[in-house]
């Protein structure tokens, strides 16, 4: 997605000039990674979340390699090689090689039946055991883990999500937004055990997958294990090619890499120590990668804010920022148990440094503004809580939003 | 169901009632249309009596501790009355009888008043027996001895039908005496020619109906009055024939008032020369003239001159002993008369005697068959007080009274409670402000519970009835005053006479009656059988009369030793305590339409706090301008003795320079002593009643910015038991008011503070308000100090507490109030600001107690409506039934009828 979002970008900026290849490992051309759970959930089809078809590659002469994974870079020659002996030259290469699920480290992770959560491949496999069985455990509730879960359980399994933190989505969420979703979900039927940490997945007779065991020496029967406990960069052919990485291809504020021909955007890059792994800031970075690529040179990527939500239908949550506040964090709260809505805001030295937002998210597009403009709040703070037109401030437009994850 | 005959305990008037009851339970009660006080209406209080007989609140058991540190634990009627008589006993034996007080009530019986009586001088021997009457009518007492020789109003109610001037001094009657007021408007109404003089420093809704309000600066009133009698003689119109034959003293006074121009007092009162002598003239040029006078007179250290002053003008004119003339002391309580009668306050003795007179003192005591009656002097209600703090009254009998809120000074009245050997209250309510201080509670039945007699105003003894039986333990006070009585004669003699040997009121009536004999008050033609077959009597009532007395003084004789009355040359005296650079404001007080003294009966009423929902001190708008204040500001009122934060409210009939605040707010509605802190303990050296009405203060805006409101209906719908629980909390705070809500049975406390209080507090005001379980909407700013809660029960807002920006009050209050749908508003119902969400319209102000309708709908029907001011307020009344129940919003719908005129 970042990859082709940057292609999107500099074709509109300089369509004449490159000749560009794109290589993906994936047989289809680039689609919403982002829709995968509401194609898990029933809601959406995998050709509605399609962004570019092939056509549209030949409409743009970009040649396209599907199925194919670069397996080496040659930096010198400034080549590089598939898997099946394909290569192509490069004046300027952008690795968007995005991210790989993260295993646990225990017995049992490669049985049949046991998946992670990242591509199409992944999802149809999921649709298909939830066709035919009839248990599922979810190991991870965090954002993809729950998506998962719910998708699993509308079409038709028991669901068991296993969460080692002491709440769902930690990292997006605090305690009582998050409680407050564990009830919504309880109330769809999923079942969650929390603060469990997994031991081992257990085959049946069949070989296939037919329990989790945990470490309190208790177990669930699951026909179907999803293990969705984070992401980690993929940087195999940026560490072969020796590029400078950590947790991601070290990237500069014009993306480049440590080798100033080859850029590296989305979930593989790790921009001043971070590697994102949401959808706004790949936006972010590919609009900066284009700019360079396109010997603009005026676009700077300074970071991003990120911002949360959950794509479980009935479920508005959005979060964003320093949520959980900490020292000099001031907390304001608000919370209607009649609509199940929780929110929270982080303030610091009069400025909104986060929010969490449970049950009405509507005012998450002028949070996120406001957090990414820092903007003092204090003129409105008593207002804040109760949105955009309450405080008679100009309100920003969905079309003016970066996409959520 | 059954109806009873019975009388108002609320104030002076005397209305009579019909008592309903059902099953041993008072039900309902209307105005009795036979009674000739009222003739079948009701003001707003006392159409809602039957709603303060039941309840939280109510005193069921006898109770009693044995060390202050201890809460008092129920008791049996024996043992509770063993240790006070043994208590009593001991005092007695130890330190004399002087040593002991009986501090009682304008609100007991007569039959009661005159047990207690007994007790005190007979068994006892002391005369430190006095009544809340202290604070009422002991000027008006001896302004009526000093100048027609008895304490004895001349008049009757009948006389305002056959008045042609009528001077209304110091007196809100349309609030403090509404059905009296009811009889003055028709009476105007019947005869435009009628002129109505009211004096009195505040424009007042008495003031409404005036045809010349006199705002005299307060406590001017002798100068007034000298002023006015200075005119009448400059200008011909006294009436020498009357002076000459009924009159003794004329040329001193003549002397004395040669210095009081018309110029001259008018400059003192702060009126024009014009303004008297328009009054002076209306009252001399007058067929009939006749006064009615209140608390403005009475509660000053110049009360008994101020009385004697207006009865001057009477006498000099001859508007006294006529139909529709004479100077009329109009009651604050129900039977302040009663007391008076029976002779128990400190300088009096029964039927009018003398205590100083020793052939007097002899005959009460022959009539009692005790030796003597004692000569020494008693201490009268604030020297009673005194004297308890200094630890000379060892223990004091308190009944029917809440000193700990309606005395002056009240930092010391409660270091003398403190102090005090023994407390002993008997009391209907256990909750008021003197009950914490009370060693033994004594529960006594209350109205519709009890049997007796009554005076009103007017002399006219009424039969009080009781509807059922008094709740739990109670007893009538006469009873527990004889039970007490046997005990302590046992225990001071070794045996108890047949003195106190009483099985009921009527015996007690009967026994009295006889001191009467020969008297002025003489009752000897009277008997319980005459008031239940023909009704509400007048005194005197000789034996042998076919009826009472309504007017005195018809031949001109009076009861002096020469027939004569005595003019009063007495010189005018300015207040006690004048204001200064440092308090500069005077502060005066008064009365609400809707609540009686402390409240302890009407406060329990939600209806009756629509009118003034919270405690408010009034000041003239220019007076907040000045000073930087806004009306809803919270203000520290600072005096000598005392200070009290409340919240300032703008009313441009109380002049500059002076604040009114109203009588009734004590520490159980306010955090701090209530009024009375403020207020000075300064006694008229004539009538020893202390000048309540004014006293010198500061005011400044209160440094108290955290603010707090919580209001809410309690889930069992038990407001009573839920105000009582916010009232322990109001001494948390620096500034704190509670209140009944007059709908939705809530129950409010607001509260300011220098800072925001710990969490732990606000935690429980929140589990106070049930706040804390259920469907609660909640925001939190603690960095800001602001904490909101919702508590919505299915559509209904049924609890609110804001604590810090609390702007969203007014329309919060209308969701609760009017039970508007709430829940779809969702979390907007936490959201800041005075600007409600769709769906909320303020009703205003509730204007009209009775049903209920609130300003914004009467100005909405009286400008929709056409032609002028009383037919736009006919059709409102037609359309929304606004005043047509008891009357006394009439002169705010007149007002604000005026109002609508105006503007259209």
């Amino acid at each position: 997605m970042a990859g082709m979002r940057t292609i999107e970008e500099l074709l509109k900026l300089a369509p004449e000039l490159y000749d560009i290849t794109v290589f993906g490992t994936e047989p289809h051309p680039n689609y919403n990674r982002i829709l995968l759970s509401p194609v898990l959930a029933g809601e959406h089809t995998l050709q509605e979340i399609m962004l570019n078809d092939l056509d549209w590659y030949a409409q743009h002469n970009i040649r396209l390699h599907l199925g194919k994974t670069i397996t080496e870079i040659d930096r010198i020659k400034r080549v590089v090689i598939a898997g099946d002996g394909t290569t192509a030259e490069y004046d300027r290469l952008l690795l968007a090689t995005g991210s790989n699920p993260v295993l646990l480290p225990i017995p049992g992770m490669n049985l049949p039946g046991v998946l992670t959560y990242r591509d199409i491949a992944d999802t149809e496999n999921m649709i298909a055991a939830a066709a035919r069985h009839r248990r599922a455990v979810v190991i991870g509730g965090g954002l993809l883990g729950l998506e998962a879960a719910n998708g699993l359980k509308l079409r038709g399994m028991d669901v068991t999500v296993v969460h080692l933190a002491e709440w769902l989505m930690e990292r997006q969420l605090d305690r009582t937004a998050a409680k407050m979703l564990q009830d919504s979900l309880q109330k769809k039927g999923l079942r969650f055990r929390l603060v469990t940490q997994t031991a081992e997945i257990v085959a049946g007779e069949s070989g296939n997958v037919a329990a989790v065991r945990f470490k309190d020496g208790d177990s669930e029967t699951a026909d179907l294990v999803v293990v969705a406990v984070g992401i980690r960069p993929n940087t195999a052919i940026a560490e072969k090619a020796g590029l400078h990485c950590s947790r991601g291809v070290v990237v500069s504020d014009t993306m480049q890499s440590y080798d100033p021909r080859i850029y590296a955007v989305g979930e593989c890059a790790n921009h001043r120590g971070i590697a994102y792994g949401l959808v706004a800031p790949l936006f972010d970075m590919a609009k900066v990668c284009a700019n360079h690529l396109a010997f603009q040179g005026i676009g700077h990527y300074k970071g991003s804010l990120m911002s949360t939500k959950l794509k479980v239908t009935g479920i508005d949550l959005f979060s964003a920022g320093d949520f959980q506040g900490g020292d000099g964090s001031e907390d304001i709260t608000l919370l209607d148990p009649i609509h199940g809505v929780y929110k929270k805001l982080v303030i610091k030295d009069d400025k909104l440094i986060g929010s969490v937002l449970y049950g009405d998210t509507v005012d998450g597009a002028w949070y996120f503004q406001l957090l990414r403009e820092g903007r003092k709040i204090n003129d409105i703070r008593d207002r804040l809580m109760f949105g955009g037109p309450n405080v008679g401030d100009a309100r920003v437009t969905p079309s003016e939003l970066p996409a959520h994850v | 169901m059954s109806e009873i005959q019975s009388t108002c305990c609320y104030c002076g008037v005397g209305c009579g009632v019909l008592i309903n009851s059902r099953n041993g339970r008072i039900t309902g009660v209307r105005g009795d249309p036979r009674h000739p006080a009222n003739f079948g209406r009701l003001c707003g209080k006392g159409q809602t009596l039957h709603e303060t007989v039941d309840g939280h609140g109510r005193a069921l058991y006898p109770e009693l501790r044995l060390k202050r540190s201890e809460p008092r634990q129920r008791a049996t009627w024996d043992s509770a009355l063993e240790h006070v008589a043994a208590r009593f006993a001991d005092i007695i034996k130890k330190h004399g009888p002087d040593a002991v007080a009986f501090y009682i009530s304008g609100q007991l019986l007569t039959e009661d008043y005159y047990s207690f009586n007994k007790l005190a001088r007979a068994l006892v021997g002391t005369n430190n027996i006095d009544s809340n009457s202290r604070l009422c009518m002991s000027s008006a007492v001896a302004g009526y001895k000093a100048t027609l020789g008895a304490d004895a109003p001349p008049t009757c109610y009948e006389d305002i039908d056959h008045a042609d001037c009528m001077l209304i001094a110091g007196s809100n009657a349309a609030w403090a005496h509404p059905v009296l007021f009811r009889r003055i408007e028709d009476a105007k109404a019947k005869n435009p020619d009628l002129k109505i003089v009211v004096i009195d420093p505040r424009r007042t809704a008495t003031a409404e109906i005036a045809d010349l309000h006199l705002a005299i600066q307060p406590g001017t009133d002798v100068a007034l009055f000298h002023g006015m009698l200075n005119a009448l003689l400059q200008e011909d119109l006294t009436d020498p024939d009357y002076i000459a034959a009924h009159t003794a003293g004329y040329d001193a006074l003549k002397a004395l008032v040669s210095d009081y121009t018309p110029d001259f007092a008018a400059e003192v009162c702060g009126i024009t020369t014009e303004e008297l002598l328009t009054a002076a003239r209306w009252f001399g040029n007058s067929r009939a003239a006749l006064s009615l006078y209140c608390m403005g007179l009475n509660q000053s250290s110049s009360g008994a001159d101020k009385n004697a002053a207006l009865i001057n003008l009477h006498l000099a004119t001859g508007h006294i002993g006529r139909a529709g003339a004479g100077p009329f002391s109009l009651t604050g309580q129900p039977n302040a008369m009663g007391g008076r009668e029976t002779g128990a306050m400190a300088n009096l003795l029964i039927a009018h005697r003398d205590l100083n007179n020793a052939g007097d003192r002899a005959e009460v005591a022959k009539l009692w068959d005790v030796p003597a009656i004692p000569g020494r002097p008693g201490k009268t209600a604030v020297e009673m007080f005194e004297a308890i703090r200094r630890g000379t009254i060892k223990a004091v009998w308190i009944a029917c009274t809440n000193p700990a809120q309606s005395l002056p000074g009240q930092d010391a009245v409660r270091e003398a409670l403190a102090a005090a050997e023994l407390v002993v209250l008997q009391e209907t309510y256990a909750d008021t402000e003197t009950a914490p201080y009370a060693d033994v509670l004594l529960p006594a039945a209350g109205w519709g519970e009890k049997e007796g007699t009554v005076t009103n105003s007017e002399r006219r003894i009424s039969r009080v009835r009781a509807a059922t039986p008094p709740p739990g333990e109670a007893r009538p006070d006469w009873r527990i005053v004889c039970d007490f009585a046997m005990l302590l004669e046992h225990k001071l003699h070794g045996h108890a006479s047949l003195r106190f040997a009483f099985d009921s009121p009527q015996q007690l009536f009967n026994e009295y009656r006889e001191l009467t004999r020969g008297r002025n008050t003489d009752i000897t033609g009277l008997d319980y059988a005459t008031l239940d077959t023909k009704g509400p009597q007048h005194w005197p009532y000789r034996i042998g009369a076919r009826q009472g007395q309504p007017r005195l003084y018809q031949d001109g004789k009076f009861p002096t030793a020469d027939g004569r009355a005595r003019f009063a040359a007495v010189a005018y005296k300015p207040v006690a305590e004048n204001t200064d650079t440092r308090f500069p404001f005077r502060l005066n007080t008064g009365r609400l339409r809707d609540q009686w003294h402390g409240m302890t009966r009407s406060g329990r009423v939600a209806r009756l706090w629509g009118h003034a929902p919270e405690p408010a001190v009034t000041l003239n708008p220019a007076d907040l301008a000045r000073r930087g204040l806004a009306s809803g500001d919270i203000v520290r009122l600072e005096s000598r003795r005392g200070t009290l934060n409340v919240i300032a409210a703008a009313d441009s009939g109380v002049a500059p320079g002076q604040a009114f605040l109203p009588m009734h707010w004590g520490s159980r509605y306010l955090s701090g002593a209530g009024i009375n802190a403020l207020t000075l303990p300064v006694i008229d050296p004539k009538s020893f009643q202390p000048e309540l009405k004014h006293c010198a203060i500061k005011i400044s805006k209160a440094a108290l910015p955290w603010r707090l409101i919580a209001f809410g209906t309690p889930r069992d719908g038990d407001a009573l038991a839920q105000l009582a629980r916010v009232q322990a909390w109001l001494p948390e705070f620096e500034f704190a008011s509670c209140a009944l809500m007059p709908d939705a049975g809530g129950v409010l406390l607001r509260a300011a503070a220098g800072a925001a209080p710990a969490t732990d507090v606000l935690d429980a005001i929140h589990a106070l308000l049930e706040l804390d379980s259920g469907d609660v909407l909640r925001y939190d700013d603690p960095a800001r100090g602001n904490a909101r809660r919702v508590c919505i029960d299915g559509e209904r807002v049924v609890a609110v507490c804001l604590s810090g920006e609390g702007g969203s009050e007014s329309w919060l209050r209308e969701f609760h109030a009017q039970g508007l749908p709430a829940a779809a508003l969702g979390s907007l119902l936490l959201a800041p600001g005075t600007k409600a969400p769709a769906g909320a319209v303020s009703r205003g102000r509730i204007i009209c107690s009775c049903h209920g309708i609130g300003e914004t709908a009467i100005v909405s029907a009286l400008q929709g409506a056409a032609g002028d001011a009383t037919a736009r307020l006919g059709s409102a009344q037609q359309q929304l039934l606004c005043g047509t129940q008891c009357g006394s919003c009439l002169p705010e719908l007149r007002k604000l009828a005026a109002a609508a005129m105006v503007a259209a």
